[in-house]
């Protein structure tokens, strides 16, 4: 008996103790010498490039396919002042106003009608009436009657009460309820250089004013006066897609009257003159047929038909450009629960967890190493995607729906994370099921097919589409979503048109929820149960 | 031939797992058609609703578990080390594919046999109660009507096909993880790429020629026109596709050491 046997009380330095830095080299050493995980991760990276590379090249946006000069037509979706792509459809009845002035009117009535579809000399053989919510009739000020100008315009609505909208975007609520003989809206724009009120009133005598909104460089002369429009309809089906009903073309009319029209301040020319604003022949926009005006006894009578309101169904939102992603994504699930599963195929996870007995931290290390591995292969696919596809979009003459440089980032980015968090959530389920396929299985099922039976073909309704997109790992994927979601636009608001129900990043903190939730579970299986 | 079908049954039997995933893919097919059936509402009728569709919705979700099984049967081999002792009793390698194919085939045709009818049963119940039945001009949900006979049948062979798809990739790929992600991704990712390709008639065809979109073509008794691929003719590129598989993974079987 030594004294060196009767041991110290002290325990002896821990040998197996490794530094956390030490644990991840040792995940990414196995990540990177496994060659199949390696090829996967990479091939797909290459496969999101290229496949953005092909739809950007290859693209054609539908009402193009149909168009006069083939599938190669070219069309111009005019823009805002925004940059946005705006619809600038209506009937303007105008007289041009050099410098400040108001304008003053009194609707009396709005009434709306669908065309048929059936035409004869390019009416429609029958109208019949309707109720659009979004058709608008009032008084506008623009820069000039071209698709895309810059305006500000009050107006009555069929069923949002009174508005100021301005720059297709902008839209601020006044009254509420209809124009009707018995209760009428008047309308007041007045303009100050550059900055133009708007105001109502329902009576003529107390005004309220809705909005004081700033036209930059509106020009010394504006055009202004009455306008009607009326956007088309389409019946949305269960399953999201819209259609339309049967002998109808989708196109309504809006009809309204005006009358006590009362010009103040630089009023150039002595009448009116009525002027239809629409895209030329082939335009896309199914501009409607029934447009003019009358005047008699001082009322005018104006049918129009169209929008004036952004964009949000004819140009290519970007987000199509990373249909690779979710190849990369299945890559990314397979090779997450191989991460886990594998050590647990070979036997390996005893060495592993020998090597580093505080099991937590091995299941750290592999999260840092395998988000790290999927953010990096997915950032730099889907940016080449993007930013190398737009402007092929662009040069294959697809509109592009435009987004401003932060959104591109929140795409890029948050969609490679979006890869990295669910790849992390199949390690988590590797180590919860300890079974390579299952893990895979109930990865890819949690995951993709929430998003394909919603967003991508749409099998689910409408309404449960929406409940599946708020609560399953599948949240995340609103992440892609690029147009906004304009309250001043009527269109189907479902999963498979583009709209997810929750905002971007909140949907993302719904997959890191699971993510979470899963990785807890894994720490709790793999610390108290034996490998 | 005759043996190597007993061997195969035998040990596809005794493995505890069998049972509860084909249990599962049963029961999960059923609740997710009853789900999206209950989901599904039209309130101001006139909706171009496919009340048999709807009522197999819980195909895309059962067709995993399916597959899961499918290549569980061999990829549990090679994981064990038994693929070595299976070839040493049967030096014929393509017979217990063969045979592999004919067990599978057969036990997911009971399973779908049970889930197909109880889900257009449930979907038909749940839909009518919501509206959505004879008494608004909807086809009914009737085993005596063509298509719908068409949907069923077709459901049930559809979800073997699946299985024989999954088997042949699983022989060629032997690592199960690879291979269910394999099959998964050409089941539910093509769809979704064909989606956002941005061109209509590469669309079309790429629906036309992806095994999923295809194969569940078989599933529709309304709206035949507006389908990318007539019912049969989509049923008949799946078969392609598992045809094609289980020819690659026999060729392999039969030619690469195990």
């Amino acid at each position: 008996m030594t004294a060196a046997m009767i041991t110290p009380s002290r325990p002896a330095p821990r040998a197996g103790r490794v530094g956390f830095a030490h644990l991840v080299r040792a995940e990414w050493t196995k990540f990177r010498t496994v060659r199949g995980w390696v090829i996967a991760v990479v091939v797909t990276a290459l496969l999101t490039l290229l496949l953005g590379l092909f739809i950007g090249s290859h693209s054609h946006v539908a009402p193009c396919t149909s168009g006069p000069n083939g599938p190669a037509c070219r069309y111009i979706i005019p823009t805002g002042p925004g940059g946005e792509s705006v619809t600038d459809t209506y009937y303007f009845v105008h007289r041009p106003l050099a410098g400040d002035g108001s304008i003053t009117a009194r609707v009396t009535s709005l009434t709306e009608a669908t065309e048929s579809a059936q035409t004869v000399n390019g009416r429609p053989v029958s109208t019949k009436p309707a109720v659009v919510p979004w058709s608008k009739a009032g008084l506008i000020i623009t820069a000039g009657p071209s698709q895309g100008s810059a305006y500000a315009a009050v107006m009555a609505t069929g069923s949002h009460g009174t508005r100021m909208q301005w720059n297709y975007t902008g839209d601020e609520a006044g009254l509420a309820g209809g124009a009707s003989g018995t209760s009428p809206r008047w309308l007041r724009l007045t303009r100050t250089g550059d900055v133009i009120n708007g105001y109502d009133s329902a009576d003529g005598t107390n005004w309220t004013k809705i909005a004081t909104v700033t036209l930059p460089g509106l020009g010394a002369t504006v055009q202004a006066g009455m306008f009607a429009t009326s956007p088309s309809q389409s019946t949305a089906t269960n399953s999201g897609v819209t259609s339309e009903s049967s002998g109808s073309s989708g196109a309504t009319d809006a009809t309204a009257t005006f009358d006590r029209v009362g010009l103040s301040g630089g009023w150039r020319g002595g009448s009116w003159t009525g002027t239809s604003v629409a895209g030329g022949a082939g335009s896309p926009y199914p501009t409607g047929h029934e447009a003019g005006y009358r005047q008699a006894a001082g009322a005018f009578t104006v049918t129009g038909s169209g929008d004036i309101a952004p964009d949000v169904t004819d140009g290519v939102p970007v987000d199509a450009l990373l249909a690779g992603v979710f190849l990369a994504l299945v890559a990314a699930l397979v090779v997450g629960a191989q991460f886990m599963t594998a050590e647990y195929r070979r036997g390996l996870i005893r060495v592993t967890l020998a090597a580093s007995p505080r099991r937590g931290r091995v299941l750290a290390a592999k999260v840092i190493v395998l988000g790290g591995v999927s953010f990096a292969a997915a950032v730099a696919g889907s940016a080449g995607a993007v930013l190398i596809g737009i402007p092929l979009l662009r040069a294959s003459g697809n509109p592009v729906y435009p987004v401003s440089a932060l959104t591109e980032v929140r795409l890029i980015v948050g969609t490679a994370a979006l890869v990295a968090v669910f790849a992390v959530c199949a390690l988590g389920a590797g180590a919860i099921v300890r079974h390579g396929a299952g893990a895979v299985t109930v990865a890819i099922t949690a995951v993709i097919l929430p998003y394909l039976l919603t967003a991508g073909i749409s099998v689910l309704p409408a309404g449960a589409a929406d409940w599946v997109l708020r609560v399953s790992p599948a949240a995340g994927f609103a992440i892609r979503q690029v147009i906004p979601a304009y309250p001043q636009v009527d269109v189907s608001r479902t999963p498979f048109n583009d709209y997810f129900p929750l905002p971007p990043w909140g949907g993302f903190a719904v997959t890191c929820a699971w993510a979470a939730l899963t990785l807890a579970l894994a720490a709790y299986r793999l610390t108290r149960r034996d490998a | 031939m005759k043996h190597a079908l007993h061997a195969e049954w035998t040990k596809l039997r005794t493995l505890a797992g069998t049972v509860w995933l084909l249990l599962a893919a049963a029961a999960l097919t059923a609740a997710v058609s009853a789900a999206a059936a209950a989901a599904t509402r039209c309130p101001s009728g006139g909706c171009a609703d496919d009340p048999a569709k709807i009522s197999l919705t819980g195909i895309y979700l059962g067709q995993a578990i399916v597959a899961v099984l499918a290549v569980t049967v061999v990829s549990g081999e090679y994981g064990t080390g038994m693929i070595r002792l299976t070839l040493a009793a049967t030096p014929r390698r393509v017979n217990i594919l063969a045979a592999k194919a004919a067990v599978i085939t057969g036990l997911v045709l009971v399973t779908g046999a049970v889930a197909v009818p109880v889900s257009l049963l449930a979907g038909a119940l749940i839909l009518s109660g919501h509206g959505i039945g004879p008494s608004r001009g909807y086809p009914a949900i009737s085993f005596t009507d063509g298509p719908v006979l068409r949907a069923a049948f077709g459901s049930v062979l559809y979800l073997a096909l699946i299985a024989l798809l999954s088997l042949g990739a699983a022989t060629a790929l032997r690592e199960a993880a690879a291979a269910i992600g394999t099959v998964l991704g050409v089941l539910y990712v093509l769809p979704i790429v064909a989606v956002f390709d941005g061109d209509a008639t590469l669309t079309r065809h790429l629906e036309q020629i992806a095994p999923m979109t295809a194969g569940l073509a078989i599933q529709a008794t309304t709206g035949l026109n507006s389908l990318p691929i007539s019912p049969w003719a989509g049923l008949g590129v799946l078969a392609a596709w598992a045809a094609g598989s289980l020819v690659v993974g026999g060729i392999l079987l039969r030619n690469r050491d195990a």
